[in-house]
């Protein structure tokens, strides 16, 4: 079955594509206009950051040879020698991750309970008063934008080496950033049985006890988790300034070229994360689906 | 809402004293509304009950104590102290020029990551390649740079481009290509298949689809991503030199370590607010690129 096209007259065609035209040549200096930006930026910070891609492409051979050079010899006929001699101190790395995780755990584990405590200043629904809120949302601000790192070396010399630094830091940045993802949680929240409640003359406590907790729990369990995984990052370089963790260890390896040890550890450290990361996804997928249920 | 409690009317108080006197009767007649399930009761008391052993049990792995706190806590007061006022004692020039080189650190290194991985991205989406190996394996690669922190990606690139904010940008290019990877094959994958099938019927080839079917609907999503990511970025790019890898970090560090509190705070005010007039473009930016109405 034959479909004829009508043709429009020549004088409406090409009043139409001068406008196509016309439009996309608008669109097209405007893109053009942002690459031109683009460019100009890259050209400027190139320049300070002292990029040289002579010397990267000059180099990327060494990156090459030192990652093969951290790769063990493993022979088929001596298999499992080889593999203890690669792992030859694993009973010691194994240690330094188990603390690494509680490190990361402990740190979410208090700053959970702090940005708990908080999250209910900072969220606009629950509190009308401004000052309060404002001073919650900003000191929950500087929680967070001040790097974990930056207060773990502050810690160290303040509560001295090890992995209580660690913790501490860990916990002020988690208060800050859970803080902000939990009052946004609060706020989203159905406000009928909050209604409900102050109708029925509850006090605030009760109104956040029976009627915000329920709807908020899942979202909350979920993000925690989620901030638990990059914790776990971030808990394996707090060694890099002596907060304890394996991070410590993997610095002296690095700094010292213990090639093989270099790869056992970082092999260690990415399977971990990866475990996490697997774990704490599964659990998350399932409160979520917990929630739609509701 | 806090005044909620304090303006309960009479007649609301009435309500709720005859409430409560029935409360039996009201349990007798709505069992349903009063009935709570064992396992879920047990579940809510032994799962925060398990987290605060653990925890618990870490306190004394790690060993924490209370003494260390105390004395610890005394210290930071003092430190406190010594930080007011923050001046920058003549290095104010100097920081701003770290500062800058904080900036082009995480500007560059994110470009260059969302630069690598966007054509990587659509090797792992389900829907432009369907065959499994390709992009699992694509999603595994991913997860491991992923899950190797910037700080240990600038280690070992300083291994090859030697001290330096070059090689800052190398590691946050490297951990971001890992994060962005996933990112944008998610976002390649929750696209709608019917400008693709349309291009598809229309005799578009496989490159026709990709470029007019998939682009157009991922490029506003992945660019909010990556001025996202930008921002974060700069955050990280203020620690990168720690190890020496350029940027503010190294006089942060330096700076803490022999106690010139001052500066510290005076540089940390600094971050701040160069990080809070960065999230303020950026979102700027993101709302221009993706609209007011689709901002989540």
């Amino acid at each position: 079955m034959a479909t004829a096209i009508a043709k429009l007259p020549d004088q409406q065609a090409a009043a139409l594509g001068r406008a196509y035209a016309q439009s996309v040549s608008a669109r097209r200096m405007k893109t053009l206009a942002v690459l031109a930006i683009l460019a100009v930026l890259i050209v400027i910070s190139a320049q300070m950051a002292d990029v040289r891609p002579a010397r990267l492409v000059a180099n990327i051979g060494n990156f090459g040879s030192y990652i093969v050079r951290t790769l063990p010899t493993i022979t088929f006929d001596n298999f499992f020698a080889d593999i203890r001699a690669w792992y030859w101190n694993f009973g010691g790395w194994f240690r330094l991750l188990v603390e690494t995780i509680l490190i990361a755990y402990l740190g979410t584990f208090l700053g959970g309970i702090l940005a708990f405590c908080l999250c209910f200043f900072a969220a606009a629904n629950l509190v009308r008063n401004k000052t309060t809120r404002f001073v919650a949302r900003r000191f929950l601000e500087f929680c967070r934008t001040v790097p974990d790192i930056v207060f773990a070396l502050i810690f160290v010399i303040a509560f001295g080496l090890g992995p209580m630094a660690g913790v501490l830091a860990l916990t002020i940045h988690t208060v800050g950033a859970l803080g902000k993802l939990f009052a946004e949680v609060v706020e989203n929240i159905d406000m009928k049985p909050v209604e409900g409640l102050s109708a029925t003359g509850a006090s605030w406590l009760q109104i956040v006890r029976f009627g915000v907790l329920p709807q908020v729990s899942s979202g909350f369990a979920s993000y925690g988790l989620l901030r638990f995984e990059i914790n776990v990052r971030g808990a394996g370089v707090m060694g890099f300034v002596g907060a304890g963790g394996i991070g410590q260890e993997f610095l002296i390896a690095i700094r010292n070229f213990y090639y093989t040890d270099v790869s056992a550890i970082l092999l260690m450290i990415i399977v971990t994360v990866i475990l996490i990361d697997l774990g704490t996804e599964r659990i998350r997928h399932r409160l979520i689906g917990m929630e739609r249920m509701r | 809402m806090n005044t909620a409690s304090a303006t309960v009317s009479p007649g609301t108080r009435a309500i709720r004293s005859t409430a409560l006197a029935d409360i039996d009767g009201l349990k007798r007649r709505h069992p349903a509304a009063f009935a709570s399930s064992a396992t879920k009761r047990a579940l809510a008391i032994g799962l925060p009950l398990a987290a605060a052993l653990l925890a618990l049990g870490a306190m004394v792995w790690l060993d924490f104590s209370l003494v260390r706190i105390w004395n610890g806590l005394h210290r930071l007061g003092q430190f406190a102290v010594l930080m007011i006022p923050p001046a920058p004692e003549g290095r104010f020039m100097a920081f701003s020029i770290a500062l800058g080189e904080t900036l082009a650190i995480a500007f560059l290194g994110t470009l260059t990551a969302a630069i690598l991985a966007f054509p990587v991205a659509f090797l792992a989406a389900k829907n432009v390649i369907p065959n499994i190996f390709v992009h699992f394996g694509m999603r595994r690669a991913f997860d491991v740079f992923r899950s190797v922190d910037t700080l240990i990606w600038a280690l070992m690139w300083i291994n090859v481009v030697g001290l330096g904010p070059f090689a800052g940008v190398l590691a946050i290019a490297c951990a971001d290509f890992g994060a962005f990877g996933k990112l944008f094959s998610e976002a390649i994958e929750a696209t709608d298949g019917k400008a693709t099938e349309g291009i598809a019927a229309s005799g578009g080839s496989k490159a026709h689809q990709v470029r007019f079917g998939l682009v157009p609907q991922v490029f506003p999503v992945i660019a909010s991503q990556v001025l996202y990511f930008f921002e974060s970025n700069v955050r990280s790019a203020t620690i990168i030199g720690i190890v020496g890898a350029g940027g503010v970090g190294a006089y942060l560090t330096e700076l803490i370590r022999v106690l010139e509190l001052k500066q510290v705070a005076f540089l940390i005010l600094m971050i701040l607010i160069t990080v809070a007039v960065i999230d303020f473009i950026s979102s700027k930016l993101r709302m221009a690129v993706i609209g007011k109405s689709k901002m989540v």
